[in-house]
């Protein structure tokens, strides 16, 4: 028999019956919709954590301080403060394949300016803390080397800080208080909005490394030590190198620092999304395969019903093959429609999502695909059953069947 | 005219129920081309058992069966589907058609299944033919449901002569229709007979075998008589007494 008319015989088939048709399509069209749905929504997520991730800046190692212990007594993680400045210039001097090193300090302290005050973040920083941030400054300029040098009090202020207390005006050139110390602005940072930790970006102060520590901090050690590597395949050798450096500049004595990279942040960030995706996909596999079940049962009873049509098809030539192929493609056909109509209300709910949830999501093709040949295979595989059993009928007593 | 059909020695055995169930038991037959042969017997006789032999649905447990010629007690289940397919034509008690599918496309189903491929307009033009042989090619585009028991029972006579068979075989063709109807229905055979089809049919209706040619009786698996018709009926004179007396019984009415 020519395929075109297996087709026609087959969609006949399933017009005859379009309410039983739709309804056994839909535990496919369930599956595959939820697959869509579920791989967007993870896609997106994932997307969302690795641009916030990159926006920290490219191929960051972070040195941390260790844990101090005191009497029994541990402190948390960075609770001892043994890094450095003499650290971080040691790590920028030895180490081959940095682009640019900066010893961080980090307070939060309230700020006074123009007869307002506001709770923010002090950070100390080198100068060359914006172009490892991948940060730009909107109005105004960064403070330079020489301020670093000679401990200035300058500072330049993020896009929230400039909202919060210079409400009507620019803020460049005027001055704000931390700890009674006056600070001159020198410029106003591009707005970064939230990290993917929830945190506002833009709620800093930035003033030189030195200048916190010796006016604001008032204490000899870092908060940590920012690091930029030239590649990403250096991380690791890197990442070894300052580790072993900070361990001979303690003359053996215990660890008391943390080497981390970006990439480790980056994979606990998505773990999370990684499993939940992968759990959601679990079931909608499951679905799938009950839908595909759901297939082979209508097709079983399909074959029931239309023994005598089978008998009249083997009586007049057809071979055991033809109705092999008839049921089969019968069952394929069911299995790609309930496919297609999954793949279709899958985008949909995953438009729907990202318009009143806010999740963002990311149609993935390869998912479509998938579905697509998954939906196939459901259709052969549970198809094949009784396509076979309806081909294996005698034409006598398919004839004589009531 | 030489033997189209040849049976020799035939046995068919069931051994599917607890006992085995010797339904045929020894017949040899010849039928030659351009006969019409009627079976007859009561139910268990084994005619039906019989039919499906003649008609390759089913393989003879022992003895052979010349078909055309070529031996067919041993060949394969596709095989015997090319041969039904292709030299046999088969006309059922039940009409058999397929719900929901026009009467051409009903004709056109061995067509389909042929080892040969055709055009759809060579399968279209086929089906319309064999249609007006039985005078139906104005219901072409009907539905069984949208026609009569003789007009369905002629539909499927269409399809078994699509593929221009051998021999035409039916299994009480006239079993679920009014006497009038049936005599319409032998009047189509007659004229396929004419025109020089073999045609083999099972019936229990001895008036209705009274239109055939040669009369055979089975009883107990056997064949137990084989007679040429005497005063053989001719269906479009029957037709016209029937007429009449209708006519008839409406005037005095």
């Amino acid at each position: 028999m020519r395929f075109i008319n297996i087709i026609k015989v087959a969609l006949r088939a399933l017009r005859r019956s379009a309410m039983r048709s739709i309804l056994t399509a839909l535990g496919i069209i369930i599956g595959i919709a939820a697959v869509i749905a579920v791989v967007s929504i993870g896609n997106g997520a994932k997307t969302q954590v690795e641009a916030s991730i990159a926006s920290l800046g490219q191929n960051i190692i972070s040195v941390f301080p260790g844990n101090f212990t005191a009497g029994g007594v541990r402190g948390g993680f960075g609770s001892a403060s043994t890094l450095t400045v003499e650290d971080a210039l040691a790590v920028s001097r030895e180490v081959a394949g940095i682009v640019a090193v900066s010893p961080e300090m980090n307070d939060r302290s309230q700020i006074l300016a123009n007869g307002l005050n506001w709770n923010s973040q002090i950070r100390g920083e080198d100068v060359n803390y914006l172009d490892i941030r991948i940060w730009g400054i909107a109005e105004g300029e960064m403070f330079t080397e020489a301020d670093v040098r000679n401990s200035t009090k300058v500072c330049v202020i993020g896009n929230t800080v400039a909202t919060q207390l210079f409400q009507d005006g620019d803020p460049v050139g005027q001055s704000l208080r931390i700890r009674n110390i006056p600070f001159k602005i020198l410029g106003v940072l591009t707005a970064k909005g939230f990290n993917y930790f929830g945190q506002d970006q833009d709620d800093l102060v930035l003033i030189p490394y030195t200048s916190h520590l010796k006016r604001i901090a008032r204490r000899p050690n870092l908060n940590s030590i920012l690091i930029q590597a030239q590649s990403p395949d250096q991380m690791a050798r890197i990442q070894q190198d300052v580790t072993d450096l900070l361990q001979q500049r303690r003359n053996g004595r215990e660890p008391d620092f943390t080497v981390r990279n970006q990439q480790e942040l980056a994979e606990a960030a998505t773990a999370t999304t990684k499993t939940m995706t992968f759990l959601l996909t679990v079931i909608a596999i499951i679905s799938l395969i009950v839908g595909g079940i759901g297939i082979m049962n209508i097709m079983l009873v399909s074959v029931t019903e239309r023994t005598r049509e089978i008998g009249i098809r083997l009586a007049v030539g057809a071979h055991g093959r033809d109705v092999l192929t008839q049921f089969l493609v019968e069952a394929i056909i069911l299995s790609i429609m309930g496919g297609i109509i999954g793949i279709v209300l899958g985008i949909v709910s995953s438009h729907l999502v990202n318009k009143f949830v806010g999740w963002p999501v990311q149609i993935s093709t390869l998912a479509i695909g998938g579905a697509v040949a998954i939906s196939t295979v459901i259709g052969v595989f549970f198809g094949f059953y009784p396509a076979r059993k309806a081909a294996q009928l005698d034409p006598i007593e398919a004839l004589r069947y009531e | 005219m030489s033997a189209v059909v040849q049976l020799q020695e035939i046995h068919k055995t069931y051994d599917s129920g607890e006992v085995p169930v010797h339904a045929v038991r020894g017949v040899t037959l010849d039928i030659a081309g351009g006969e019409f042969v009627a079976v007859m017997g009561a139910s268990g006789s084994g005619k039906s058992t019989l039919m499906n032999l003649l008609g390759c649905l089913d393989r003879p447990t022992k003895g052979r069966y010349l078909l055309g010629g070529t031996d067919v007690s041993d060949l394969d289940r596709n095989e015997l589907a090319d041969l039904r397919n292709q030299k046999l034509g088969f006309v059922f008690q039940g009409f058999n058609l397929l719900a929901r599918t026009t009467a051409r496309e009903n004709v056109e189903l061995p067509m389909l299944y042929g080892r040969r491929r055709f055009s759809s307009k060579e399968v279209r033009d086929h089906a319309l033919r064999s249609l007006d042989i039985v005078g139906l090619s104005n219901r072409a585009d009907h539905f069984p449901s949208q026609l009569s028991g003789g007009q369905q029972q002629r539909v499927a006579i269409a399809r078994a002569l699509i593929n221009d068979p051998q021999i035409l075989l039916a299994d009480e063709p006239t079993g679920n229709l009014d006497s009038k109807t049936a005599v319409e229905i032998m009047g189509v055979f007659q004229k396929l007979n004419e025109q020089g089809i073999t045609i083999v049919m099972v019936t229990h209706e001895l008036d209705i075998a009274h239109y055939c040619k040669r009369n055979l009786i089975m009883r107990d698996g056997r064949l137990v008589s084989d007679t040429a018709v005497a005063g053989r009926l001719v269906a479009t004179a029957e037709m016209q007494k029937i007429l009449a007396a209708e006519t008839e019984a409406k005037l005095t009415a």
